[in-house]
């Protein structure tokens, strides 16, 4: 019996693998998503331990956003066994997370923790998360103990790793 | 000097000076710019406003989708009081094909805009200003011949519920200037859609 678990469970990774190497969605569970006002998100923002943080901010309407996701999970992928937090930070319509939000992120099978930020004064949070953002997005914003950048444009995944290797401790 | 001159200006270039776009209190520079009827529109030719409400748009951002009514509501209140309101689009129609010309006409029937729609078709316009996104309002003063920018940044601090906002910020800005005051604040920011250009 238990060898037939092992061989669902291989059939299982096999076909992950498959559709991942034909950049295919996979079937994986994506995360839950968790919905919160920017004062309940801002701790995120300064997080005070030994990780880096690389906190991006999206929406499922965002083109170019959409397009750098699977940099920002490759990063998140490439480095689970390090100290590297990739946190998305979703700005869709808090209406739409059942119909489009949630299957989006089941679609792109995302792994990476997903928040939804639900705070429609964006004046107030925008200077917040950065003086340096006009409010375009997508944004995103790389800290860790003694570096902090914001970067208002797209990425791709070798830039993100040039960022990012350099702060892991 | 000529030599000079032409460092300076690499200097200030290359430190993003020119980059950054317009200040509140800089002079905003006149476009020539094809209007959804077929014409083309300058800034100039609003001979009798007080100024302009210049909001760089789209068809395609939810962002803007979500303000078109209040963009509509806007224009209606303030036009007559010399404020009318001129939307561009400065995203490339081959990087998104849904802010096209022909798709801005189809948007402006739809929704019945009362406002100018233009297209910055060359994408020279929105860099000078300085705008990074859809929807980005520049209010602008007018002063004899020219146009002074009054106030930059979001319509209002709610985009989801129009019944919920509590700062006007851009109505609040027309208004101080009408009352001859400077409006308060003179920069806001919200979230957009970024400007599309081809990669």
């Amino acid at each position: 019996m238990k060898y037939i678990g092992t061989i669902t469970m291989l059939a299982f990774f096999a076909v992950l693998n498959l559709s991942k190497a034909h950049g295919l969605p996979t079937s994986a569970e994506a995360k839950e998503v968790e919905v919160m006002d920017f004062d309940t998100f801002l701790p995120r923002l300064e997080m005070d331990n030994d990780s880096v943080y690389v906190i991006n901010f999206w929406a499922t309407w965002c083109a170019p956003c959409v397009r750098e996701l699977p940099a920002f999970e490759q990063l998140n992928e490439t480095y689970s066994d390090q100290k590297v937090k990739v946190i998305l930070v979703s700005l869709d319509n808090p209406d739409l997370i059942d119909d489009r939000v949630i299957p989006f992120m089941e679609r792109m099978g995302l792994q990476s923790e997903v928040i939804l930020l639900d705070d429609p004064n964006s004046n107030r949070w925008i200077p917040l998360v950065s003086e340096e953002w006009s409010g375009a997005i997508p944004a995103t914003v790389i800290y860790s103990a003694g570096h902090r950048s914001f970067h208002e444009r797209e990425f791709e995944f070798e830039e993100l790793e040039e960022i990012v290797l350099p702060l892991i401790q | 000097m000529k030599k000079i001159y032409l460092l300076l200006l690499m200097g200030m270039y290359s430190t993003g000076l020119f980059a950054q776009g317009y200040e509140v209190g800089d002079i905003a520079t006149d476009f020539r710019l094809l209007n959804v009827d077929g014409n083309y529109v300058s800034m100039a030719d609003y001979e009798d406003a007080k100024g302009i409400v210049l909001i760089f748009s789209c068809n395609h951002c939810p962002y803007v989708v979500a303000y078109e009514d209040r963009m509509i509501e806007l224009h209606n209140t303030y036009a007559p009081k010399g404020f009318p309101l001129v939307a561009v689009n400065p995203n490339d129609s081959i990087a998104e094909p849904r802010d096209s010309y022909t798709k801005m006409i189809e948007r402006a029937e739809e929704k019945n805009f009362p406002f100018d729609y233009l297209l910055d078709a060359n994408q020279l316009i929105y860099p000078e200003y300085g705008a990074t996104r859809t929807p980005h309002v520049y209010l602008l003063e007018k002063e004899g011949d020219q146009f002074r920018v009054a106030y930059i940044g979001a319509i209002d601090d709610n985009y989801r519920d129009a019944s919920a906002v509590e700062e006007h910020f851009l109505a609040n800005a027309i208004d101080a200037l009408l009352a001859g005051e400077r409006p308060d604040p003179e920069y806001t920011r919200a979230i957009g859609c970024t400007i599309k250009v081809q990669n």
